[in-house]
């Protein structure tokens, strides 16, 4: 008979025994790499009459726990939690600043066209009708800003909802990938000092205003 | 019969652009008296305080939709005979025919050009 049992029976080794008391004596939940470090002990300390089929499945359960144990390192290598921080939000706030900037200047363009479109009484009937007509393609045109807005609501709502699922898989994976942060830091893609200038365009809240930029060429003279 | 030209026309949709592009193409038609509404809620309140003679709608609106607008201006014995035309980037035929099951009247895809306008107007109100 094998001498699998519960930890404190006498017939367990007692390095294993340790293991457990030491997992079982822990305020949280064990770990999976916990789990799987003790299961893997535990197949290691199997001995008996275990039948030749017995083995083939402890086998391929413990091929199985490093199989997850690899891929869980892969996805936390994969900063899941940066994607709803930073990449996601990001995204985001670049799309509304599309629709904002189409709008603004969607109405300077129909602005402009409302003001061409009264001076009309005031030119000739033949001129009149062809300016009218060419302000009339313009609105035509200017529907676009509601199409691309519409669009571009429909990205931000897909871009929501995988958010909300990687969210999901961050509080599934629990403290180790803030673990595999600290163990891992990341490091930063090399950039040339001109690559590091690419920023732009800013995002209306960081951009900055010409009269700043006006007084700060004017602090150098 | 001859149309209303200074009628009440209520347009909505919950792109200001939009509404300013349809305000300016009515004008253009001869129709000046030209209010707007943001989502059918808001649309279905003026009904109630005002007299019109056509709605123009959004179908993609929050929070209250063109279709369910429609619904309800239908459903109200003193707006049910009231003309509705949708105007949406909705274009699937299931869209066109729930749109008129509700009864609207006529439906613009979007986007819609002046002379498209124009004949749907007249194919509501009579030629003008």
């Amino acid at each position: 008979m094998s001498k699998i049992g519960r930890s404190g029976d006498p017939g367990m080794p007692p390095e294993l025994n340790a293991r457990l008391c030491e997992l079982q004596g822990k305020s949280r939940s064990p770990s999976r790499e916990d789990v799987a470090e003790v299961v893997g002990e535990m197949l290691h300390s199997l001995e008996g009459d275990l039948s030749e089929i017995n083995l083939k499945v402890y086998a391929e359960l413990e091929g199985l726990a490093k199989y997850i144990l690899s891929a869980k390192r892969e996805i936390a290598a994969l900063r899941p939690d940066d994607i709803t921080s930073e990449h996601l939000p990001k995204a985001t706030d670049e799309l509304d600043a599309i629709v904002g900037s189409t709008e603004e200047a969607t109405n300077g363009i129909l602005q402009a066209m409302e003001l061409l479109e009264s001076l009309t009484d005031k030119m000739p009937a033949e001129v009149a009708e062809q300016v009218t007509n060419a302000v009339t393609q313009v609105y035509e045109s200017c529907n676009f800003q509601d199409i691309t807005g519409q669009r571009i609501t429909k990205v931000v709502k897909t871009l929501k909802h995988i958010e909300e699922r990687v969210e999901k898989l961050v509080a599934a994976f629990g403290d180790e990938i803030q673990r595999y942060r600290e163990s891992q830091p990341r490091e930063e893609p090399q950039k040339s000092s001109d690559e590091r200038l690419l920023n732009g365009p800013q995002l209306p809240d960081d951009a900055g205003k010409q009269a700043d930029i006006d007084a700060l060429l004017a602090s150098f003279d | 019969m001859s149309v209303d030209m200074n009628m009440n026309i209520l347009i909505v949709d919950d792109y200001k652009t939009m509404l300013r592009i349809i305000r300016n193409l009515l004008k253009q038609l001869g129709f000046n008296n030209v209010d707007e509404a943001t989502d059918g809620s808001m649309a279905l309140q003026k009904l109630r305080d005002k007299d019109y003679g056509l709605v123009i709608s959004d179908w993609n609106m929050e929070p209250m939709t063109g279709i369910q607008l429609l619904r309800e201006v239908r459903a109200d014995s003193k707006l049910k005979n009231l003309p509705f035309i949708m105007i949406t980037a909705e274009s699937k035929t299931e869209n066109v025919v729930a749109a008129k099951e509700a009864g609207v009247n006529n439906y613009i895809v979007k986007p819609f050009n002046a002379a498209t306008l124009k004949t749907k107007l007249s194919s509501v109100l009579g030629n003008f």
